[in-house]
């Protein structure tokens, strides 16, 4: 790789052949402003921000996909540069809602920091923005084209990510928008509610749907007996939103929190992690020795899930039935817990914290009610969870620690990794190698199944017995694995997927801001709960082990399979062309 | 005398263009024949010694042109040839396609041959439609005499040809926004690098040439490169068919030598302004050019001299206004267009049109606030400066001219 | 996700999806004609329109995701995602025909049909459209009347006696 040499504002930088401007900047420290860009996608050079001097060029040069040759001269700030990048800013503000007082993404939000960095005042174009209605009627997101910027970044996110293909842009000139075809409202199109779109989107365009004062109404409700539970991956990025290292494990202070804000109970997802692979792992064993539909395949995404239903609901049969731990514990919350406890399900209010805006969808669908009573009553993200916890006036960062409550608030290392992509997997196998073999495992590390990767695989030597198993992150890593399986070519027995990429830890309900930099650590973070927790194999789960015993009955039994298991259905496509032929 | 000349366009009106038979009867395809039995090398220098600026309007040299695509590495090359002609006050292209389609589709393979490309891909504005019948008749009844396809005319050259349709849209005149279009989707321009000569459509080398480009190279073919540069003049050679329109008595598609005088392109072979009223001013190159006051009518139509006053030949479109329009209410019409047209997806020049069409209408109406202007100069020279592509960067051509040759039209006491 | 009746079309019957499928088989159903098949679709749609159902329709048959299919529809002027009319008549509205003066095209159409400039007939027959340069600017002053040029119309009978060719 060649290197060059250039000249950015006075400075020498040696960079590798195609190397940005851009990026060139950001090696001494220079920071040329910018909005469409984002570090892990595609340049799009759309929002013309970043237009800088280069020597010789009688045109402005955009930094972000302009590369440097030997010997560029760059200057970032000339009298003409600020000049141009002020007015292309203020250009973007004229047909922007300047409500920022009112939105949810007030003091997080890239537009935000540059009109405080080109210290933007009024201006007199005329500010009346030309935007499509509010999209809110889903239970996930919340589309405001008056606070889109057009970037382009949720589109990228839908089609070249997750390949879902909802939105789009469309028409041309001051028409121009992101949308779904046809203007339709995200409800009514195959929108999984992954939330990708959310979490690259800079401003406040399409933001998670907020329901925390759903949460604060039944805290605040003398009647009702409020239960949290937390998903895995939320304690390695809650810190993120209150300037704490990226990564940081913060489980101790998140409990405390969750209590100080006045839950009755603070519980832990990995429980009912732990449970899943319970009955998944069994699951599993009795497709692979009775000779049932295999690959199987996980269920715990609710975005992979309305990606499979919406798109090839003839496969159904491979998704392993168990509900997602967010749901377990939902069911468990109004039966097991209303009974032991002695309260009434309808006294009850179960709320979820989730890195994820899927799992809003995933909690309101119809089947997941018992006695007509909500398993999940409201599915929160780490991002609500934050603002909460910020209008508390709690301090986060110098909170003390606190413990989960029993009886979920035991979960081994292997429902911590759920968090991360091929932690459904590895826990699994941990599991169904000692259930099928009945020794103990000599390593417990699936390395081949780790890792940021979309696609995974490994073959596993079950004392003999040769599994292939694959994994997949993001859902256009998903379309691979499920093509295989319509042409009869799929080679696995075990497959897990989650919808997001990099995994849950990278949810689209994270801390805004979760580059492939920050999965990483939240990764890393992950497999160190692991190693550091006394039990590391969901059968080992003392707590899961007493609920079967007493209560449960067998991994797959009656009970089981009245609320920890369920069916998937086809999403209902808009037209039925089978009459037209 | 006519003042204008048939080099190009000597085939209009001697056969029919329906029929390919009437065209070898005049002795068609003799271009072919000959770019055939030459070398790709040779046919670069006869290109480069005619110095045929390419006639969309970025005035390329084609010679050098088609230099960088032939040596371009690769054996699946495509040409394109550009015929969405969307410039307003622009239809020399249609008049060549409706005239004579074959000297068209010979200019392709001749491109082709000289690149080294084996696909050629025609994109025809939707506007044109009515056209299609004709282009696609040309094509097939080539392809039955072996003027296309495999081994043509047992050279060993394979080359076809293929037929695409615009959709109503000017930007993708614009060559990778064109290439979008020819590709199943909505026209928005690609970034650059990578440049379409090494990476266009479908991903492949792509020469995108002009009609009139492609028309030129087969009359070079057929007659020699001398004959072409004996007209015009020594940094402008050749001939260039013009659309005249607007306030003209007689619109219409000319074939000039380069060097007459634009008033002897409005006056003479233009027969005047109508009802001999007064010329105000005038547009080269359609809508994205600049306005020239009538001072300037004196000025020969070359690319040398018209750049002295800040003009350029462009599309090959002069549009004539006299003295009854408001140079404010033809800025609005300009503006309107692009508003139209814009394909949206950067920032200067979606909002910058957004906010400088509001100033102009309040210029049209006569209620402009005192900092309008400014305003307008300023977002007009953001766009020309930031803008994705040619359309943002040059939609404010003409109101940025017409405020400094009118400035009392926009309230601004005296000239600069 | 809510459920429409799945089988209620508002213009889709056996007939028209099976002239769509030679469209698409004409084509190669290659995607890249995308433009020029949603053209020929149009065509034959009453009112010239290509509406959600058959946008599905072709995004099944041609595994073409939706979102891309409206990009095009509503990125190109000559398609339509609303109903037009079973005549569109277009008048250029860009600067050469300002120029040399269209007011008068303009009274005499709106006056024939009883509609103003970017309206429909009650009946939904005619369309009068605005639109860019189409390259008549020669034969000014000029209109479109479903892809046909007719220029020199110079006076209300001439506008008229084309007009009463499509009836």
């Amino acid at each position: 790789m060649k290197n060059v040499k250039i000249i950015i504002d006075n400075k020498d930088v040696i960079v590798p052949e195609g190397t940005t401007i851009l990026e060139a900047a950001k090696k001494v420290n220079i920071n040329i402003p910018h909005l469409c860009y984002h570090p892990d996608q595609a340049i799009k050079a759309n929002c013309r921000l970043c237009v800088v001097d280069v020597a010789g060029s009688k045109k402005l040069t955009p930094a972000c996909s302009s590369y440097v040759f030997e010997g560029m001269e760059v200057s970032t700030n000339t009298k003409k540069v600020r000049d141009m990048q002020k007015g292309v800013l203020e250009l973007i503000l004229a047909n922007h809602d300047q409500d920022c007082l009112k939105c949810q993404r007030n003091g997080n939000c890239e537009l935000q920091d540059l009109c405080r960095r080109f210290n933007i005042s009024k201006t007199n174009l005329e500010d009346t923005v030309e935007a499509l209605p509010l999209d809110d009627t889903n239970p996930s997101l919340v589309r405001d084209s008056a606070k889109c910027i057009k970037c382009n970044r949720c589109v990228e996110a839908c089609q070249k990510v997750q390949e879902v293909h909802v939105l789009t842009h469309s028409h041309r000139s001051t028409h121009y928008n992101i949308t779904p075809a046809y203007e339709m409202p995200l409800e009514d199109t195959l929108c999984v509610f992954c939330g990708q779109c959310s979490a690259v989107c800079p401003t406040g365009a399409i933001v998670e749907r907020d329901d925390t004062q759903k949460v604060w109404d039944a805290i605040h409700n003398p009647h009702k007996h409020v239960i949290v539970q937390v998903a895995p991956a939320v304690r390695v990025a809650l810190g993120d939103s209150f300037r704490m290292p990226k990564g940081d494990i913060v489980t101790g202070k998140m409990i405390s929190a969750l209590r100080r804000l006045g839950f009755d109970q603070v519980f832990d997802t990995n429980f009912t992690a732990d449970l899943t692979i319970l009955e998944e792992g069994n699951e599993l064993i009795k497709r692979i020795t009775e000779g049932g539909t295999l690959p199987l395949i996980t269920s715990c995404s609710p975005g992979w899930i309305n990606f499979i239903e919406g798109r090839y609901d003839h496969l159904l049969d491979h998704l392993s039935t168990c509900k997602s731990p967010q749901q377990m514990f939902g069911a468990l919350s109004k039966t097991y817990y209303a009974e032991t406890r002695g309260i009434k399900p309808e006294d009850i209010f179960t709320v979820s914290i989730m890195p994820c805006t899927a799992k809003k969808y995933e909690a309101q669908r119809p089947e997941f009610t018992h006695d007509g009573i909500k398993e999940v009553d409201v599915a929160l993200t780490t991002r609500e969870l934050a603002r909460m916890i910020e209008s508390a006036g709690i301090d986060f960062p110098d909170l003390e620690d606190g413990q989960f409550d029993n009886p979920f608030g035991i979960g081994t290392g292997a429902g911590a990794i759920f968090g991360a992509s091929g932690g459904v997997m590895e826990a699994a196998l941990r599991t169904a190698y000692e259930v099928l073999t009945g020794k103990g495992l000599p390593h417990l590390e699936f390395d081949a199944v780790r890792g940021l990767e979309g696609l995974k695989e490994a073959t596993v030597d079950i004392d003999g017995t040769e599994l292939k198993v694959a994994v997949a992150n993001g859902l256009g890593n998903a379309k691979i694995l499920l093509k295989q399986i319509q042409n009869g070519t799929s080679p696995y027995a075990f497959i897990e997927i989650m919808g997001c990429p990099g995994g849950c830890l990278g949810g689209g309900g994270q801390p805004i801001k979760s580059t492939l930099e920050v999965k990483a650590k939240r990764m890393k973070s992950l497999y160190k709960i692991d190693q550091d927790l006394p039990l590391r194999k969901s059968h080992k789960n003392p707590d899961v082990i007493k609920l079967y015993e007493e209560w449960l009955g067998e991994p797959l039994g009656h009970k089981s399979h009245e609320l920890l298991h369920t069916h998937y259905h086809s999403r209902h496509k808009k037209y039925d062309f089978s009459g037209l032929k | 005398m006519s003042k204008t000349v048939s080099f190009i366009t000597e085939n209009f009106g001697k056969y029919d263009p329906k029929s390919i038979a009437s065209y070898e009867a005049i002795g068609g395809f003799t271009a072919i024949k000959k770019a055939l039995a030459m070398s790709s090398n040779e046919i670069i220098e006869m290109a480069k010694a005619a110095a045929i600026k390419g006639r969309g309007g970025a005035a390329y040299d084609t010679g050098r042109k088609w230099s960088q695509a032939a040596s371009v590495p690769g054996t699946n090359k495509v040409v394109i040839c550009n015929a969405d002609e969307g410039e307003p006050c622009t239809f020399k292209d249609r008049s060549i396609i409706q005239n004579d389609p074959f000297r068209l589709l010979e200019g392709m393979i001749i491109a082709g041959y000289t690149v080294g490309a084996q696909n050629g891909y025609i994109y025809l504005r939707e506007e044109y439609r009515h056209l299609r019948e004709l282009l696609k008749g040309a094509i097939d009844q080539m392809k039955a005499k072996g003027y296309l396809g495999n081994n043509i005319l047992g050279s060993g050259f394979n080359y076809s040809i293929h037929l695409y349709s615009g959709a109503g849209a000017y930007v993708c005149g614009e060559g990778s926004t064109l290439i979008e279009s020819i590709e199943g989707k909505s026209g928005r321009p690609r970034i650059k690098p990578p440049f379409i000569k090494e990476c266009g459509l479908f991903q492949l080398p792509t020469l995108v040439n002009n009609v009139e480009t492609l028309a030129i190279a087969t009359a070079m073919m057929t007659h020699g490169t001398a004959d072409y540069v004996a007209y015009g003049t020594e940094k402008s050679p050749g001939t260039k068919i013009i659309s005249l329109a607007g306030n003209v008595k007689k619109p219409g598609t000319y074939e000039i030598p380069f060097g007459l005088t634009l008033r002897e392109i409005i006056y003479d072979i233009g027969g005047g302004i109508t009802n001999d009223n007064e010329l105000k001013f005038f547009q080269l190159g359609g809508a994205s050019g600049k306005i020239g006051s009538a001072a300037v009518v004196d000025t020969p139509y070359t690319y040398e001299d018209l750049a002295k006053v800040g003009l350029t030949v462009g599309s090959g479109g002069i549009l004539v206004v006299d003295e009854r329009t408001r140079v404010i209410d033809f800025v609005k019409s300009i503006q309107d267009f692009f508003i139209h047209e814009s394909c949206g997806k950067c920032t200067p020049c979606r909002e910058g049109n957004r906010q400088i069409s509001k100033i102009v209408d309040r210029f049209v109406a006569g209620d402009q606030k005192s900092d309008d202007l400014a305003t307008a100069e300023r977002f007009a020279n953001i766009m020309s400066n930031c803008a994705f592509c040619g359309l943002g960067e040059t939609a404010q051509s003409a109101l940025l001219s017409a405020i400094k040759y009118f400035p009392e039209e926009f309230g601004v006491k005296g000239g600069n | 996700m809510s459920s429409s009746n799945a089988t209620t079309f508002e213009v889709l019957d056996k007939d028209l999806a099976k002239k769509i499928d030679t469209i698409i088989a004409n084509n190669d159903s290659n995607s890249t004609k995308l433009v020029g098949i949603l053209l020929e679709v149009q065509d034959i749609i009453p009112k010239q329109y290509v509406p959600l159902e058959v946008s599905a329709y072709i995004s099944q048959k041609m595994n073409i995701p939706l979102s891309r299919i409206y990009d095009v529809i509503s990125f190109y002027a000559a398609l339509s995602d609303v109903p037009r009319a079973d005549y569109v008549v277009q008048l250029c509205d860009s600067v050469v025909c300002k120029v040399t003066g269209n007011t008068d095209l303009k009274d005499s159409l709106q006056d024939l049909l009883g509609i103003g400039i970017n309206e429909i007939t009650p009946d939904g027959k005619y369309a009068i459209e605005s639109t860019a340069c189409f390259g008549a600017c020669d034969i000014a002053p000029a209109i479109r009347v479903n892809g046909k040029v007719h220029g020199h119309l110079t006076s209300r009978e001439k506008v008229k006696q084309v007009l009463d060719n499509y009836k």
